[in-house]
């Protein structure tokens, strides 16, 4: 049996009309670092929000740590760190009085939570800023408050709402490797994200959401891997005398329809894994007298994936029957 | 305490013992004691939220002393000025101790501070106590502002200072009361803002149709009746008292007036009472989703 120490099952909320959850279940095993994926709307906030206490759900069950998060709220809240997406710090405070604060909030004495506080302000690079109102912070400077104030009493588990939404590149990159020191210590973390390359670099396991449903479930290389396919991208010298001589020489090697760039010159396709494709594409294009520039065979990145999950979720298909209808047109 | 107690239910393990309690109470006390430091650093920050209990009360008792007192004879006789300090005392109390509360509680409760307490093991409760406790300390500070101003244009007691301390400590319990009320402002209404106009609307009427500047002797029947069961006219009428100043609605035959003492406190828990439950409740269903 695996160590399993969040776990939902068949969560669902309501607001109104709108069905924020429609049956989530979930897991993340201890040690972790499970990524919650999907657009914006598509439940994952509400999801982190019943798992955090904050709110509660229509029906299903969910518990962290082993404790039952609408039962046993108490337990749950001495074991969990959590950091929403808004700031949830006091901006009228320095960034020392907030992580003082918050650590006699959670029972800490006051020199224990003074000196707790002056090791993250030193942990998380804040230590010139700590005596500065919070208010006067950058983005990257709160998020890094926000993130430490998460972890004052060193829970084992941590919940981050899209941790880096609206970060620079650099401030992202710090907060990713603060996000894996923290793994490395131990500490189980459930991130939701709407970043693919988030969710890539950093998670395990990969819980993609869209519409309040889970779609699909795995490691990144699993979701890739499912997904089944790898592209290949093939660049022309020139574009073809008959995009439709070449469209059909390349749909012989796949099962889908392949997609043509605007000048005609890219044309990219959905294959299997088999060995000497790259050489028949040449040789099928040859054979209609076109020439090859590139062709490039690569694993399905979890864009792909993405947006092959969810256009099918969100879609029910009848957009797919746009997309051929363009390509055809397109070809003819 | 039902009204805390409720408001903690989920927060607080349910295995109960008597030391268990004991140490509920404590940790209650002591999240109540951060949360008020908290809201005192804002205070330190930005000073000038505090003129509603400092220039406020000055100008104020200066004002009316002086402009009032020249044209007033009181019922029974005695000092305007004398008559007028409680009264102002009240006043100020009535109008700030709530006003803070309802604003801060407001400014609380529309960013998302509340939704990282609400995920730490801390008591819920004291989120609203701790607001509260700031402002009695405000209020404190409103008292002493209004006792000096009231010392510099000539205001005297004559009870000794027994009677002083009752009756700030008469005053102070009512505007902590006022306070819960306040919260209950803050809480129902949308932001900050609609706090304040809302709190200005309710307070004003409250604090002038009652005996806080004029005695009340005189006033048509109806109105007269509506000052004389006003909880602001039984706690400045029990301050005069306590003060041992003029106090000319002794001779009004309405039972808060005849008793303001033990109206003044009777009013003070009973709005305690039924505000602390208003105010859970609201927390509870602004928290709840």
């Amino acid at each position: 049996m695996t160590d399993t120490i969040i776990e939902a099952r068949g969560l669902t909320k309501r607001f109104g009309d709108t069905q924020a959850l429609a049956g989530v279940h979930l897991d993340a095993e201890r040690g972790s670092i499970l990524g919650v994926l999907g657009p914006n709307g598509a439940g994952k906030s509400t999801a982190l929000r019943i798992l955090t206490t904050l709110s509660q759900p229509d029906s299903g069950v969910a518990r962290v740590a082993g404790y039952d998060v609408v039962t046993e709220a108490a337990e749950v809240r001495r074991r969990i760190g959590v950091t929403a997406q808004d700031a949830t710090v006091d901006v009228a405070l320095t960034g020392r009085q907030n992580l003082v604060m918050i650590g006699e909030l959670s029972r800490m004495d006051r020199r224990a939570a003074i000196s707790r506080a002056k090791e993250l302000l030193a942990q998380f690079n804040l230590a010139d800023a700590a005596d500065r109102v919070v208010k006067g912070y950058s983005g990257g400077m709160r998020r890094r408050l926000d993130l430490a104030a998460s972890i004052v009493t060193r829970p084992p588990i941590l919940f981050l709402d899209e941790p880096t939404t609206g970060l620079d590149p650099a401030s992202r990159a710090a907060m990713w490797e603060v996000i894996r020191e923290l793994r490395a210590s131990g500490v189980t973390v459930l991130l939701t994200t709407q970043y693919l390359e988030e969710a890539d670099q950093l998670a395990h396991r990969i819980v993609v959401i869209d519409h309040g449903r889970v779609i699909a479930e795995g490691t990144p290389d699993e979701l890739k891997t499912h997904v089944g396919r790898q592209r290949l991208d093939v660049r022309l010298a020139q574009p073809p005398p008959s995009r439709v001589d070449a469209f059909d020489a390349l749909a012989g090697l796949t099962n889908g329809a392949p997609t043509i760039s605007d000048d005609g010159c890219t044309f990219s396709l959905a294959v299997d894994d088999e060995p000497g494709l790259a050489s028949r594409v040449v040789a099928q294009l040859g054979a209609i007298g076109v020439s090859v520039d590139e062709v490039a065979v690569h694993r399905a990145s979890l864009d792909d994936v993405f947006f092959q999950l969810t256009g099918h979720a969100a879609e029910d298909g009848t957009n797919e029957t746009t997309d051929h209808t363009d390509t055809s047109g397109e070809a003819a | 305490m039902t009204a805390v107690q409720e408001l903690d239910r989920d927060t607080v393990a349910t295995a109960a013992s008597t030391t268990q309690s004991h140490t509920r109470m404590s940790d209650w006390w002591r999240d109540a004691v951060v949360l008020t430091r908290r809201n005192l650093i804002h205070v330190c920050r930005e000073p000038a939220q505090l003129s509603d209990v400092t220039v406020q009360p000055i100008l104020f008792t200066l004002l009316f002393t002086q402009l009032f007192g020249a044209a007033m004879v009181l019922p029974g006789g005695g000092s305007y000025t004398d008559f007028a300090v409680g009264g102002l005392l009240m006043m100020n109390l009535v109008t700030s101790a709530p006003m803070g509360t309802a604003v801060g509680l407001g400014t609380d409760m529309s960013t998302g501070i509340i939704d990282r307490f609400r995920t730490l093991p801390m008591r819920r409760s004291a989120i609203v106590a701790g607001r509260t406790f700031s402002d009695l300390l405000a209020s404190v500070m409103c008292a002493v502002f209004v006792a000096l101003a009231g010392l510099v244009v000539g205001w005297r007691t004559s009870t000794g200072p027994l009677g002083l301390l009752a009756g700030f400590a008469v005053a102070l319990l009512f505007g902590y009361a006022l306070s819960w009320f306040g919260a209950c402002i803050g809480l129902a209404v949308k932001g900050p803002e609609s706090a304040q106009s809302i709190g200005l609307i309710i307070l004003f009427p409250l604090a002038f149709v009652s005996n806080v500047f004029v005695p009340t002797n005189n006033l048509p029947a109806w109105l007269g009746t509506l000052a004389a069961w006003n909880p602001v006219s039984a706690a400045a009428a029990a301050v005069r008292d306590l003060w041992g100043d003029p106090n000319p609605s002794k001779t009004i035959h309405a039972w808060p007036m005849q008793h303001p003492v033990v109206a003044s406190i009777a009013w003070s828990l009973a709005i305690l009472a039924v505000c602390t439950v208003v105010a859970t409740r609201l927390f509870k269903r602004r928290t709840a989703d």
